[in-house]
């Protein structure tokens, strides 16, 4: 496979200027474990807005067949009644991600609203799911992987497999 | 018989039975600590409950009375989404004569996938292991005096909770050594863990020599099994053990043994008192020490429920 030229610090800011159009006063990040995660942290510092982490373990629909995911705490230091939830994730491929940290997300608490923003959108879609904003589309092989990392500076890049 | 290999791990090394800490690898123990981290959250949500187990039916089997452990396993299933069903074996079949195997053969044909068994006899849970369908798990819930397992990991996530590293621990473990399954579970964790000082203390009676097979300094002294420990475990002095002639009285018992805020006093200022329950006031602990900043006995028993979801997820989410 060659490799893939994608510039994921270019990317973020490209998602850093879509999060800033979808925000409303009750906003709050919950950025999905593990690159969402990130993502939600870095765009929380710069943007000054509330942050939370979210795991999709608790409500995964493999879990038969795969068993317990590594089980990444959910920390949603705000109410989530009533806010409109942000979700950012790396990477939206078959939106089951997706579904299972909605789910996850109104054992909280019920949202004013939930919207979606990626920093990849690789197609693949499974399920009825659609990003609000996503900073690039990109086309891959269904056995390809494709995720962020973070260096010890902090600075993103991706990793494909 | 049992197989040589491990008949709580599969063919890749991951839990599918609960039957003993002894010989799990080191990193079994860590997932299923890790694990219990993140099940501890959700009693923080508005819905305290999350999916895992939905459409599972877990069967408690308690052939020996335990309210306590037997309500436990069950709030852990329940949040787990589990249908739960508490058999009271010891008062109906086999008051009637059906052998362990039968009953659990009849069980299993009504669908079960989870069995949590507490049972007098050392090693029940290993027999009904070897024999259940493939897609059934087994929990030792304790067997006899051979292991509790889930007791012991609670213990140590209570452990890993309040002092973060085991690798420069000393822990002394007071009381009947000998008859205890949660003790032995806790010693097995202990050594898996890497903590470097083990200390069993109490009574000649109750804590022989041979125990050093088990790697662990044996202290008939309580102020030399308690000197600078970091935690303190007590167990439950057990009424029927006193008619067999191996202690001479409770009272005598807690003079030498029990653990007041004087002896406590010789343990490092940090250290944590912790106990399995049901304690004995005035027998193995003295109030002020139970109800003292130092104890997490209550803390216990609140992560004994996450421990417990965490073992049967990952139990439930691995094939045989």
């Amino acid at each position: 496979m060659s490799e893939l030229l994608l510039d994921a610090e270019g990317l973020y800011l490209e998602l850093k200027r879509g999060v800033q159009r979808l925000l409303t006063p009750d906003t709050a990040l919950v950025g999905i474990w593990s690159g969402g995660a990130w993502l939600a942290e870095r765009l929380a510092a710069d943007l000054g807005l509330a942050a939370g982490a979210i795991s999709s373990a608790m409500h995964r629909d493999d879990f038969g067949a795969r068993g317990l995911a590594k089980a990444d705490h959910t920390t949603l230091p705000f109410d989530v009644n009533g806010r409109d939830i942000l979700l950012i994730d790396d990477v939206l491929n078959t939106g089951r991600t997706t579904r299972a940290v909605i789910n996850e997300l109104f054992d909280y608490g019920r949202p004013q609203r939930v919207q979606l923003a990626v920093l990849v959108d690789r197609g693949g879609r499974e399920l009825p799911i659609e990003p609000a904003f996503s900073a690039a589309r990109v086309t891959l092989g269904p056995d390809q992987k494709l995720r962020l990392a973070r260096g010890d500076d902090g600075r993103f890049r991706f990793e494909v497999k | 018989m049992l197989s040589k290999r491990n008949p709580q791990l599969n063919k890749h090394g991951e839990l599918i039975h609960l039957l003993s800490i002894e010989g799990l690898p080191r990193a079994v123990v860590e997932q299923i600590l890790d694990t219990a981290g993140s099940f501890l959250s959700v009693n923080d949500r508005e819905v305290k409950k999350v999916p895992l187990l939905r459409g599972k039916s877990v069967f408690n089997l308690f052939f020996e009375n335990s309210t306590r452990t037997r309500t436990t396993f069950e709030i852990a299933a329940k949040r787990l989404s589990a249908d739960v069903i508490n058999l009271d074996i010891a008062r109906s079949s086999t008051a009637k004569g059906e052998t362990l195997l039968d009953t659990v053969a009849n069980l299993s044909a009504m669908h079960a996938d989870m069995f949590v068994v507490r049972h007098s006899e050392s090693g029940a849970p290993h027999l009904i292991a070897q024999h259940c369908a493939p897609h059934v798990h087994v929990v030792n819930a304790g067997d006899g005096r051979h292991a509790h397992p889930t007791q012991g990991l609670l213990d140590m996530y209570t452990i890993r909770h309040f002092k973060q590293d085991f690798r420069n621990l000393t822990v002394a473990i007071v009381g009947d050594i000998v008859h205890s399954r949660v003790a032995r579970s806790d010693i097995h964790a202990l050594n898996i863990l890497g903590v470097p000082e083990i200390r069993a203390v109490g009574p000649k009676t109750l804590v022989p020599g041979d125990l050093r097979d088990m790697g662990v300094r044996v202290c008939h002294d309580m102020a030399e099994g308690v000197k600078d420990a970091d935690v303190v475990i007590m167990l439950r002095l057990q009424n029927e053990r006193m008619n067999g002639g191996m202690l001479p009285s409770s009272g005598e018992f807690f003079k030498h043994f029990g653990l007041t805020p004087e002896k406590l006093a010789l343990a490092k200022p940090d250290a944590i008192v912790m106990h399995p329950g049901p304690i004995n006031r005035g027998v193995e602990i003295a109030s002020e020490v139970a109800d003292g900043k130092s104890s997490v006995i209550l803390p216990q028993v609140t992560f004994g429920i996450a421990v417990r979801m965490a073992v049967m997820a990952i139990l439930a989410g691995n094939e045989a």
